[in-house]
């Protein structure tokens, strides 16, 4: 009996939860007519693509698309980089300073870039990146979470691969992408999958740091685009424009949604 | 912290090690100096400092006493703490209901289960955008589904007593499934053989989630909580778009505040000292975590 309650309390939450992503959907295939005026507003009766339409060509998404990409992969793929290094060095070496340098690490996590919008716009401008894509990607090169994150995975790795690997004359870089990279494949695809997620949906620091249409991603993008429609009558065009942001990231999650979820769970992402 | 072999003493450390670990670090150390180190000195720096960029004067802590005297500022904060209070308990407790009873096997758990996580993939701009046309006042989703049972909403948005329950509201909607993947993580790692005692005990299914999943699960309580009160602070995208910090500031938060002072009204010793006090917030924070909380910890 409590068992029963308990379920249909989670099921209708579960309607509630999925009503938003249906209705904006719905929403955006609705003609105008019927988007303020139906009063089944989880139905259209008369399907369209003229909203997706009007939206496309209503603003460049086309450029915000590519700006993304190439902001969300340009940090990825320095990241990369540098946590491998750092996280290799926290795990493996014993070096002068050590504990005072992890604690400036440890620093990132707490003083994250999303809370320095002021002073690091102020140190773009110094350098003159205001306006550019580096601008919003070099706050993220250096990442603390990943380094953490990935020293907890290498420090797993038996000593004994390494002493081999190096026994065989093995650079320290061939031992990283021998014997370490390859063991910490499920943290890597955590962190990838966390880390582009984030940047895809940020917000702030762009909407401060970009103000051309060559530079802006699409989350900038899709604000200043519903800006310029504020009635409601042009909710039709405004939720198409919506649905086109985060149907990549939804088609993506729900391809990849295993993976999503089990590389979160076993990560040891806390 | 540090991790020495066993069976080896602490020996010397050549010039060459350290040099060779500080070339891994340097990358790493390069961009938090610039973007990390750098700007929290000149934040602090800048809040002691008044007057134009070019001309800057030393004026000690009349900024600070300033932006502490004025009433926007209190309401702000007390804003934040209203934000705190009302989505990270909520979020906890129905992420931790959420992930108890879909541990369990059984058909479309899984489909429930992305029910409640789609919304974290999602960016909070465009929830946002979403949630603006639910609260529409007239049209929208939320007024129409009150009409069905013939009454009328607020003003959500528009109004200062209902402008931050419908913010919490959609912030709980957003964080829930993100921080139910981390308590269906921890519930894999809890002890079965302890729940089957406490079955041949005969425990009710309450006293077992009290007596046992609620305790074993504190760690993951504690990060849980660390990272959604962090949360708080940093997520202001959705006032961007929904309401601008309105009506009169009452849903105002202190980042959304900075971004106000700093690039609306150009205020930089304001704004300076504002980003001083969220770091100092966001450091006593993770500071009581670390130094109280994360004891029981373990990784």
């Amino acid at each position: 009996m409590n068992k029963l309650i308990n379920l249909i309390i989670i099921i209708l939450l579960g309607i509630v939860f999925v009503i938003p992503l249906i209705w904006v959907i719905v929403t955006s295939l609705s003609p105008n007519n019927e988007v303020i005026g139906n009063t089944f507003p989880l139905w259209t009766f008369h399907p369209t693509f003229k909203n997706y339409i009007a939206a496309w060509n209503a603003a460049p998404f086309l450029t915000y698309y590519m700006n993304t990409f190439i902001i969300v992969f340009g940090i990825l793929i320095v990241q990369l980089i540098t946590i491998t290094l750092g996280a290799y060095a926290f795990a493996r070496l014993e070096f002068t300073g050590k504990n005072l340098l992890f604690i400036l690490f440890l620093l990132q996590l707490m003083i994250q870039p999303e809370i320095l919008l002021f002073p690091n716009y102020q140190v773009m401008s110094q350098l003159g990146l205001v306006d550019t894509k580096l601008a919003v990607m070099l706050p993220y090169w250096a990442s603390a979470f990943g380094v953490f994150l990935l020293r907890q995975t290498f420090k797993q790795v038996p000593y004994e691969l390494d002493e081999a690997s190096k026994m065989d004359g093995s650079k320290w870089w061939q031992t990283i992408w021998h014997v370490y990279i390859p063991a910490a494949k499920p943290t890597y695809i955590a962190f990838g999958l966390v880390s582009i997620s984030t940047h895809w949906s940020n917000f702030m620091w762009p909407l401060i740091i970009t103000n051309s249409v060559e530079n802006r991603p699409l989350t900038v993008g899709l604000a200043l685009f519903a800006q310029s429609f504020e009635t409601g009558a042009q909710w039709g065009i405004v939720t198409a424009g919506t649905v086109m942001v985060i149907l990549p990231l939804l088609i993506a999650f729900f391809i990849f949604q295993k993976q999503f979820v089990s590389s979160f769970m076993h990560s040891g992402i806390k | 912290m540090a991790i020495k072999r066993s069976g080896k003493k602490k020996v010397r450390i050549s010039m060459k090690q350290n040099l060779f670990a500080y070339s891994l670090l340097l990358p790493s150390f390069i961009f938090l100096a610039l973007f990390t180190f750098y700007p929290t000195l000149k934040s602090i720096h800048l809040s002691f400092y008044s007057g134009p960029m070019t001309r800057l004067q030393f004026s000690g802590l009349s900024q600070y006493k300033e932006v502490f005297s004025e009433e926007i500022f209190r309401k702000v904060m007390f804003n934040n703490i209203i934000f705190v209070i009302g989505t990270v308990p909520t979020t906890l407790f129905l992420a931790m209901y959420l992930a108890i009873w879909l541990n369990k096997k059984m058909k479309g758990s899984s489909l429930l289960r992305t029910a409640f996580f789609y919304p974290t993939v999602i960016p909070l701009i465009a929830v946002a955008n979403i949630w603006l046309f639910i609260y529409t006042p007239h049209y929208g989703l939320m007024e129409k589904f009150l009409d069905i049972f013939g009454a009328n909403g607020p003003n959500w948005l528009g109004s200062q007593t209902t402008v931050m329950i419908a913010l919490i509201v959609m912030i709980i909607w957003k964080d829930a499934g993100f921080f139910m993947i981390f308590y269906l993580a921890g519930l894999q790692n809890l002890p079965k053989d302890v729940y089957e005692a406490a079955m041949i005990e005969g425990a009710k299914p309450f006293q077992m989630f009290r007596r046992i999943t609620f305790p074993l699960l504190m760690p993951t309580t504690l990060f849980v909580m660390i990272v959604s009160i962090t949360n708080a602070f940093k997520n202001v995208d959705h006032l961007y778009i929904m309401t601008k910090g309105g009506p009169d500031n009452a849903s105002n938060l202190l980042l959304y505040y900075i971004y106000e002072a700093a690039f609306t009204n150009w205020d930089l010793g304001k704004a300076a000292v504002l980003t001083v006090v969220l770091i100092t917030l966001l450091l006593a924070i993770t500071a009581f975590n670390y130094l109280f909380l994360d004891r029981r910890i373990h990784y």
